[in-house]
């Protein structure tokens, strides 16, 4: 099995990420899709610390686990507030910050 | 005393600045320090003036400090003491301490009165610097210093909006006036290098080096510039209005002293003047056109201020007539200047003290026989009257005499023009000083109303009966002394003597026949009193009414178009700079307000902008490593 594949899943995995964040509106799903495309990169960079026989990728990858296990704390209480004072977790309802 | 000199201009200058100063602190003691200050100068510039007639050159030249000095430019604060600036200063400091004295009682019920005795002192000083001057620029800083203390004093009373206006026209036209006067003296300083009169190749040692046409040219400016000041032809429309002064104004500044500037200037420039005959007809002619405008409008204005302003406009021609001249005639325009400032500013004050008997009623046909209850202001007027038509042996028939004379020996067909004008000038002046003299203080009363006439306060009748004395002796005194007092000054003056065309004794008879029959007709007419209200007249006198027409020609031909440029100026400034600058604004702010749109406030936009900008550096990348 060619390292091919991963770099081919990872792409598919990021852009059902990417699509998932751009057509739906509830916030619990759109932090899903971003953990889908965080993770999709992860794959990458493992794949790429494979083929290159380095293990500059695996680092990374274990450091963007870190980084987006603090962003889903944060991000999950943010969630959660916007849910407790306007009762909605759509995205598209907190929109007052424009011009 | 000759030797500081500057005491005579710092004396007035410091008195006036302490008067301003001071405010409200000076009120109850001013109006004595004003009076004290042109006194002092008066006894400063008479010691002077002695000093200077025994000594052998005549002439007293200091340079106080340096006033401007800019590459090549180098003007000094000098000033100089010659017997033509000495008359000047007595004149000045003379008549003016007179006047001062008098407006403590004319002016005392003022609540200004501080304020206008701190103008007045500002005006003596300017105008010693205006004569004391050593070069060109002097003379410019103290033109425009009297030309400020007129202003300041013509709109005095600037509650009255026609005292206001007044003020503002005498400054409008001066301006003209005067912007020909500094391109003349910037001319000279071209050609020649230097402004100063005399000394280190000054400007009279080498005028004749400059061409016929810069001469020309120069002289022209010059007498642009006199004419402002002096107001004669073309631009005497102001000095009639400046009479919305407090009447010791129109005496001391628009009769006696600031308006005699520019003959003084005339007389000044004299070998400038004298090197170019064009020149001199300009000026003659100058002269002849506004003495006649003056004694054709003096005749039908029934203000007596206006007439008096009228008179002196006219008087001040024939200074210019004798100016122009040329030759012997300058000494002539400078001794009928000196005894015009005696008998005018006797008659102004006269003026003035009728005004204040009568509730100042202005209008001539409101008065009438007030010779029974003004017996002195009615004497000493009548001095003034008779010096003024020129009745033997008063002052003007001295001064004014010569002048007529002198107009008669050009030596060419214009000495009928010129002399004619005079000599016609002589009968007028006689004619309309009667009128006012008659209608006045004789024949029957047409006073209005509740009026009680009254002879004026020892302050103000005192210096009515000096002025008076120097009315009736001036003249004699100046005929024969001040004249060769006043060779100096002009014996650089070539003179191309020419025969008169008719004789002395004939012009001498001319002139008094003129002037009797001039004084017997307006007798005759107005001894019976005068209508109340000015009656429909011929076309004459309609003119003369409305000054000629020349404040119409004014309006149609400089102020209308003038008011037409203003307003397509505004409208270029409000629609195309302000258009421009407006419009570049809207386009930033329009445009920053669509850009704003982009912020929806929608996070998917967001994403997709990040995505859309992340794909395009990925394309851009691509592009690059497989291109």
């Amino acid at each position: 099995m060619t390292p091919m594949w991963y770099i081919v899943l990872a792409t598919v995995l990021f852009s059902i990420g990417a699509v998932g964040v751009l057509i739906r509106r509830n916030a619990i799903v759109l932090f899903m899709c971003i953990e889908l495309m965080l993770n999709a990169a992860n794959l990458a960079l493992v794949t790429f610390s494979r083929i290159n026989g380095t293990l500059d990728g695996q680092i990374m990858a274990f450091f963007a686990m870190v980084v987006a296990a603090a962003e889903v704390v944060i991000g999950l209480a943010i969630i959660m507030l916007i849910f407790r004072t306007r009762r909605s977790a759509s995205v598209d309802d907190a929109n007052l910050l424009k011009y | 005393m000759l030797t500081s000199l500057w005491l005579l201009i710092a004396i007035p200058f410091v008195s006036g600045g302490l008067l301003l100063l001071l405010g409200r602190r000076a009120d109850r003691w001013g109006h004595w320090l004003g009076v004290l200050a042109p006194a002092v100068s008066f006894v400063l510039g008479l010691i002077a003036f002695v000093q200077l007639g025994g000594r052998s050159d005549k002439a007293v030249e200091q340079n106080l400090w340096s006033f401007i000095a800019v590459g090549d430019l180098k003007i000094d604060f000098g000033l100089l003491f010659d017997p033509l600036s000495g008359v000047f200063v007595l004149l000045i400091t003379g008549v003016g301490s007179l006047i001062h004295l008098y407006a403590v009682g004319y002016m005392a019920h003022d609540e200004r009165r501080r304020t206008f005795f701190g103008y007045f002192n500002i005006f003596v000083a300017a105008m010693l610097l205006l004569v004391l001057g050593n070069n060109y620029v002097m003379l410019y800083l103290g033109w425009e210093g009297v030309g400020l203390a007129s202003y300041l004093l013509i709109s005095f009373w600037f509650n009255r909006p026609s005292a206001a206006t007044a003020g503002k026209k005498a400054f409008i036209m001066n301006r003209v006036g005067d912007a020909g006067f500094a391109l003349a003296i910037f001319l000279l300083f071209k050609e020649l290098g230097t402004v100063k009169y005399t000394g280190d190749g000054g400007v009279f040692e080498s005028v004749g080096q400059l061409s016929q046409g810069t001469v020309l040219m120069v002289g022209i400016l010059l007498l642009l510039g006199a004419c402002g000041k002096s107001g004669q032809f073309p631009l005497q429309a102001w000095l009639p209005d400046a009479m919305e002064g407090p009447t010791p104004v129109s005496a001391l500044i628009h009769a006696a002293t600031m308006v005699t500037a520019g003959v003084y200037l005339i007389a000044r420039s004299n070998p400038i003047f004298s090197a170019n005959p064009t020149l001199q007809v300009i000026v003659v002619s100058v002269g002849a056109i506004t003495l006649l405008i003056g004694c054709i409008i003096g005749a039908a204005k029934d203000d007596i201020k206006r007439v008096l302003a009228w008179s002196t406009v006219s008087q001040i021609g024939y200074m210019f007539l004798g100016v122009g001249l040329g030759g012997g005639a300058y000494a002539l325009a400078i001794i009928h200047l000196l005894a015009h400032g005696f008998f005018k500013a006797n008659m102004f004050l006269g003026a003035g003290s009728v005004m204040h008997g009568m509730q100042d009623q202005v209008d001539i046909r409101r008065f009438g026989g007030l010779s029974k209850h003004m017996k002195i202001t009615w004497l000493t007027f009548m001095m003034g009257w008779l010096a003024i038509i020129g009745i033997p042996p008063l002052s003007g028939y001295f001064t004014k005499e010569p002048i007529i004379a002198a107009a008669f020996e050009r030596g060419d067909w214009t000495s009928w023009l010129f002399g004619g004008a005079a000599l016609l000038g002589a009968g007028l002046t006689a004619f309309y000083m009667t009128r006012l003299f008659v209608l006045t203080f004789h024949g029957p009363k047409r006073w209005t109303e509740g009026q009680h006439p009254h002879e004026s306060p020892a302050i103000m009748w005192i210096p009515l009966v000096l002025l008076a004395i120097g009315s009736v002796v001036a003249g004699f005194l100046m005929k024969t002394s001040v004249v060769t007092w006043l060779n100096p000054v002009f014996e650089g003056v070539e003179t191309a003597h020419h025969e008169s065309v008719i004789p002395h004794s004939l012009i001498n008879i001319l002139g008094i026949a003129f002037t009797v029959i001039g004084a017997g007709l307006a007798w005759m007419l107005f001894q019976r009193g005068t209508a109340l209200m000015p009656e429909p007249a011929g076309p004459v006198v309609t003119a003369a009414r409305n000054n000629l027409y020349t404040d119409a020609f004014n309006e149609v031909v400089f102020e209308k178009p003038g008011r037409w440029l203003t307003r397509a100026l505004v409208y270029v400034d409000n629609k195309g700079v302000d258009g421009l600058v407006n419009g570049l604004a809207a386009l930033v702010g329009g445009g920053s307000g669509r850009l704003r749109r982009l912020q929806t406030g929608f996070v998917r936009s967001y994403a997709l902008s990040m995505l859309a900008g992340g794909v395009l550096v990925l394309g851009a990348l691509l592009a690059v490593r497989l291109g």
